[in-house]
């Protein structure tokens, strides 16, 4: 299947959008450059084209049934306007994807998963919304969403909208919005760990709600972020990325996900095994580990103790803020304790590493 | 980009300045730029011996891992040990302080088949390959 371009693409070309193929899309690794973005988005805002993420809006009397039994975490929790992030596992505890919910009404959800996921992912939820009285609808192809991320960000979506963006909270949204005369819907959630805004729109007026908040964020000094950032950004707030940190092979338990796994809340997919796992504790767990000998380490690096291998990295990467090479492993969970020491496998060579407190990076009040 | 004449090049992006007996070796301004910002540079032990084509250093991009290969065959006299602080020195001075290692060259004919500027230049024109 070729690649496919999001409404933005020939935005990026013109941004000088380096493209590589990321998850079946066309999309930016970077502009000006990695570790530039990365920082522009730490200390003032960055631009995200998050076109590629999937949409599917759930509608009907049993929408939250059905969503109770779909998820892990409990939706019933949320209110009309608040968003919750959960995983959804198989009934064997594996991860299927991890997603956003957005309550726009008792009735009515909308979905926001992966991209690499998006088939995978509407076949599930159709196959297990059987007996339920759900209307289902795949909106990925009829919905653009730009990420607008860093602390400035608020001063700059401000100005183009008339929407209580002071009042609105992390991890709320608003449904209907007016930006730059397009209408979206806003919410205050991110993937980079900064404040900042994701905004859904059709993707005719992607371009131009695009080419209005570049203009407004110059003189903040927006600049335009690519994948390649988005990634280092996410990997120092050890936001987990499906693939990686988790997967069909991974629970959200060994994930360090269990706040939002709601054991108490009924049935649900994978709920036994969760349950299980919950009590006896999990085998293997996510450790946050700095690099302490010279190299970097990479996904998919082994993991050793004394000469044995005891897990795997599963995101590893230079930590721009930090400065430092650091990683994500999934290991046997006695070497998960902070201060742990350990090796990397990185070309053949043991090189030391010792485990550290996640999130590596959390933003100030 | 910036393909200076008087260098030699690999078809693999490496860039050879010889001075008398030795090869002074880097990355082309192609290469970095290809790559991204540079965050880990791996170099030679000085002392080994190496046959043109087999792996001389390793160069860490944010995103990438990349070998970079011996132009020609011999001993490793010299590495470049600033890129163990610095290794956004291969960004910056690509041809300069950003050279990764010096190599005593065994067979001065090895150098026949590096490509010149000119060359080169279409090669990475053509997209690198």
């Amino acid at each position: 299947m070729a690649a496919r371009q999001t409404p933005l693409y020939e935005t990026h070309v013109k941004y000088g959008g380096k493209i590589v193929e990321f998850g079946g899309w066309l999309l930016p690794v970077q502009y000006a450059g990695i570790l530039d973005e990365h920082k522009s988005v730490r200390e003032k805002a960055g631009l995200f084209d998050v076109s590629h993420m999937g949409e599917v809006l759930v509608k009907g009397p049993d929408a939250l049934a059905f969503l109770q039994k779909l998820v892990t975490n409990d939706v019933a929790r949320i209110a009309d306007t608040q968003v919750q992030y959960t995983p959804m596992c198989y009934p064997d505890g594996g991860t299927v994807d991890d997603l956003l919910i957005y309550k726009r009404a008792q009735d009515e959800y909308f979905l926001v998963i992966n991209a690499a996921n998006i088939e995978k992912d509407w076949q599930w939820i159709q196959d297990n919304s059987k007996g339920y009285q759900v209307e289902l609808t795949n909106l990925s192809a009829e919905t653009a969403e730009v990420a607008l991320q860093g602390p400035l960000a608020e001063s700059i979506l401000s100005k183009l909208t008339t929407a209580a963006l002071a009042e609105l909270k992390y991890y709320w949204f608003i449904p209907e919005a007016e930006v730059a005369g397009k209408k979206v819907m806003i919410s205050r959630t991110g993937y980079t760990g900064e404040d900042g805004f994701e905004i859904y729109c059709q993707p005719d007026d992607a371009a131009a709600l695009w080419e209005a908040i570049m203009e407004a964020g110059k003189p903040y000094g927006l600049v335009p972020a690519g994948l390649g950032c988005r990634d280092t950004l996410r990997f120092e707030a050890t936001l987990p990325l499906y693939g990686h940190e988790l997967s069909a092979e991974i629970t959200p338990l060994e994930a360090g996900l269990g706040k939002f796994v709601s054991l108490d809340k009924g049935e649900f997919n994978g709920c036994e095994i969760l349950a299980q796992q919950q009590q006896t504790g999990v085998e293997r767990k996510l450790a946050g580990f700095v690099l302490t000998g010279r190299g970097v380490p990479r996904a998919e690096y082994p993991v050793v103790h004394e000469g044995r291998q005891i897990g795997m990295v599963t995101t590893g990467s230079y930590a721009p803020t930090l400065g430092k090479n650091m990683g994500l492993a999934l290991v046997e969970a006695e070497f998960a304790q902070i201060g742990q020491q350990f090796s990397v496998e990185i070309r053949g060579k043991e090189v030391s590493a010792e485990v550290v407190s996640k999130p590596f990076y959390k933003r100030g009040k | 980009m910036n393909i200076p004449k008087e260098l030699k090049y690999s078809k693999d992006h490496e860039w050879v300045r010889v001075e008398g007996n030795i090869a002074v070796i880097g990355i082309s301004d192609y290469a970095q730029s290809q790559l991204g910002d540079v965050v880990f540079v791996e170099v030679p032990a000085v002392g080994v011996e190496l046959s043109a084509g087999s792996g001389l250093a390793v160069v860490e991009s944010v995103k990438a891992v990349s070998d970079v290969y011996a132009p020609v065959s011999g001993k490793v006299i010299e590495s470049n040990e600033a890129l163990a602080d610095a290794p956004e020195l291969i960004n910056q001075q690509p041809y300069g302080d950003g050279w990764i290692a010096k190599i005593e060259i065994a067979d001065k004919a090895e150098l026949e088949r590096l490509l010149d500027s000119q060359a080169y230049e279409q090669l990475a024109a053509e997209g690198g390959h």
